[in-house]
């Protein structure tokens, strides 16, 4: 890295400046605000307010609803970021090979990114609804009895897919470019050594590809936690009965429908807790493992 | 260690055709070198050979056994390619070993052959580095290993040396040469540069446009070129090549440049008159006192023990000689004599050599 010294400070701090305003305004006042709400109780007029202390988060941990929203996220996580990850993966394997049409193709597996949270939910409505979409329809058809309002895992269900089939893109797009940067070489010469395309895939591919599998592993598990409450939103509310319903769900109920301000703020900062840990503990995994 | 037969093979990428039938046969332990210009097609034949692309028509044969339907893992060949193409993520020993663990050999038997391998090409100290803590000529080594410690049927080199530098490069070669000959293993070398052509190959293939021009041992190759391209290709400086018609009923030439000089080893067919090209290397242009060919000279490149002259001969035709020790009075003009029985005939419509009748 090329290091450029400034005589004074004036210039590198004005330079600077906008950015730390930015982060500042955005990022730090908020979330400084938050800690501070979460140790505060507030009538639901906001008349009175009283300092709690911790009881906001050990109500919290002793809610056995709560518990259940943890569990939910996990779930919910786990499976948006393996299934959009591994299915990512395999399109972009077929991508890569040498197929007539290769950018087309390309190009229409891009598409979905760029469809809003909102809309992608409706268009899953359009296909699982049990009375006016296409899927549900069929499915309620050939016996099953098919409800996402109703059934709380069909529901888990329909929200796994429609967020894990928006990530799709995201995902496709860094894993072809991760793909493409391997050399062909190498693979020919593993072939040459004897390895069979199923073997070449798991001893040559995937290890050259694990920076690129780690950073989609932060990136699509911040998604599963933050970036899906729209579709959730949109498609289920959280419900039936709290089946879908996420932390970052959960804090915006507690928070904007209940008026429950110092809960809301005490969810903020577990999650917030969460996530830094989360991406702490991968960046140092990454440090460690994935370099070659 | 194998026999490979190479029948007929052609290659067209679209409609351009590299490769327009070649047929070559090697012999067990046979070090091979296609040589040529870039864009010849030897890496697609090398590729061929690998199995790595398909012939489009044409047969593929190790030891008699047809294996142009068959994919890489399955013709037990070893290839060392021009980036090396180690695996990044694996140490130099697993490297080495993953070949041999794919074909499940046990442990202990693993160990010992990439030690035995490692202690042949001096790497054992490497064995747990990464490819990139490496230099080029460790790779080199490491990517020479990988090939050897498999024992396949046959090697194939795709210009393995032209990443290092001159003078690893000439160490390389030799080793190489050294290792194959003590090894045994059939060999297919490629390379576009003519000085590891001559000493690494038992025989060279001299490619042409998808075509094998020549197939023959080096000294043939350079003292019988089979045509025009291979008399240039072959030789540094370039073969001089000088316009003649047949004369004195196929006797004699009768240069552009004036003289008429009858040939030392028989006349050639074809009716006086027919246009010729005569082909002389210029270490075999001599100096000659009075009754020589005047060459205008424009520059002399002294090299220390001998001296390379361009100029022109009087009919405005090239002629680069090379004449030992730095003779003086080269500036201006000298006399210069073209013995006859240092002479190359090439037929100057085809380009063929014509040998004596």
């Amino acid at each position: 890295m090329k290091r450029v010294i400034f005589r004074g400070q004036a210039l590198p701090l004005l330079l600077l400046a906008p950015q730390l305003a930015v982060t500042f305004v955005f990022f730090f006042w908020p979330a400084g605000q938050a800690i501070w709400f979460s140790f505060l109780r507030q009538d639901a007029f906001g008349i009175r307010t009283q300092f709690v202390g911790f009881e906001n988060f050990a109500e919290l941990f002793a809610d056995p609803l709560y518990i259940a929203t943890i569990w939910n996220t996990v779930v919910f996580s786990v499976s948006v970021t393996a299934l959009s990850m591994g299915v990512a993966l395999l399109l972009a394997v077929l991508a890569d090979r040498q197929i007539r049409g290769a950018q087309a193709y390309r190009t229409l597996l891009i598409w979905p990114y760029a469809v809003a949270p909102a809309l992608a939910a409706v268009l899953w409505i359009f296909m699982f609804h049990p009375t006016i979409g296409l899927f549900g329809r069929m499915l309620n058809a050939a016996g099953v009895a098919w409800d996402y309002r109703l059934n709380g895992g069909q529901a888990m269900l329909v929200v796994i897919l429609a967020s894990a089939w928006k990530q799709v893109s995201y995902n496709f797009i860094f894993f072809l470019a991760g793909l493409q940067s391997i050399p062909r070489s190498v693979l020919e010469a593993a072939s040459i050594d004897g390895a069979r395309p199923a073997r070449r895939f798991w001893t040559i591919v995937f290890p050259l590809l694990s920076p690129t599998t780690f950073f989609l592993l932060v990136v699509n598990l911040t998604y599963a936690f933050f970036d899906t409450f729209g579709i959730i939103d949109a498609l289920t509310r959280g419900g039936p009965a709290k089946a879908t319903e996420t932390l970052i769900y959960r804090a915006y109920i507690d928070g904007r429908v209940n008026l429950d301000l110092g809960s809301s703020s005490a969810q903020s900062v577990v999650l917030m807790l969460a996530v830094i840990a989360l991406t702490a503990i991968q960046f140092r995994f990454i440090e460690r493992r994935v370099h070659y | 260690m194998a026999r490979l037969r190479i029948e007929n093979v052609r290659k067209s990428f679209g409609a351009t055709q590299v490769l327009h039938g070649i047929d070559l046969s090697v012999e067990d332990g046979e070090m091979i070198v296609i040589v040529g210009a870039s864009g010849c097609g030897k890496s697609t034949l090398l590729r061929i050979v690998a199995g790595l692309e398909a012939p489009t028509s044409g047969a593929v044969l190790i030891d008699g056994r047809d294996v142009t339907a068959l994919e890489p893992p399955d013709r037990d060949v070893a290839m060392v390619f021009q980036n090396y193409a180690l695996y990044p993520h694996m140490s130099v020993f697993e490297n080495m070993a993953y070949g041999l663990r794919i074909r499940r050999l046990p442990k202990e038997e693993i160990r010992r052959r990439v030690g035995e391998t490692a202690e042949l090409l001096g790497i054992s100290s490497l064995l747990d580095r990464r490819p990139r803590q490496l230099s080029g000529g460790q790779r080199q080594r490491v990517a020479m290993g990988r090939a050897i410690v498999r024992e396949p049927k046959l090697f194939l080199f795709d210009e393995p040396l032209s990443n290092l530098d001159a003078k690893l490069r000439v160490q390389m070669r030799a080793e190489i040469r050294r290792l194959q000959k003590r090894l045994g293993v059939t060999s297919l070398f490629v390379t576009h540069d003519q000085t590891e052509a001559m000493t690494l190959g038992d025989r060279l293939v001299v490619m042409h446009q998808g075509h094998a021009a020549q197939v023959a041992t080096p000294m043939e190759v350079w003292s019988r070129p089979a045509d025009t391209y291979v008399g240039g290709f072959i030789g540094s400086p370039a073969m001089n090549l000088l316009e003649a018609r047949l004369a004195e009923g196929g006797a004699a030439a009768a240069l552009k440049a004036g003289p008429v000089l009858r040939f030392a080893d028989g006349p050639r067919p074809g009716p006086a008159g027919r246009p010729i090209l005569i082909g002389i290397r210029p270490e075999h242009v001599r100096r000659d006192g009075m009754a020589g060919l005047e060459l205008a000279l424009d520059l002399a490149e002294p090299l220390g023990s001998e001296t390379v002259l361009h100029g022109r001969l009087p009919g405005g035709e090239a002629l680069t000689a090379k004449l030992a020790g730095f003779p003086q009075g080269t500036s201006g003009s000298i006399r210069i004599a073209l013995p006859p029985e240092e002479w190359h005939v090439f037929d100057a419509e085809t380009g063929r050599r014509l040998d004596p009748l």
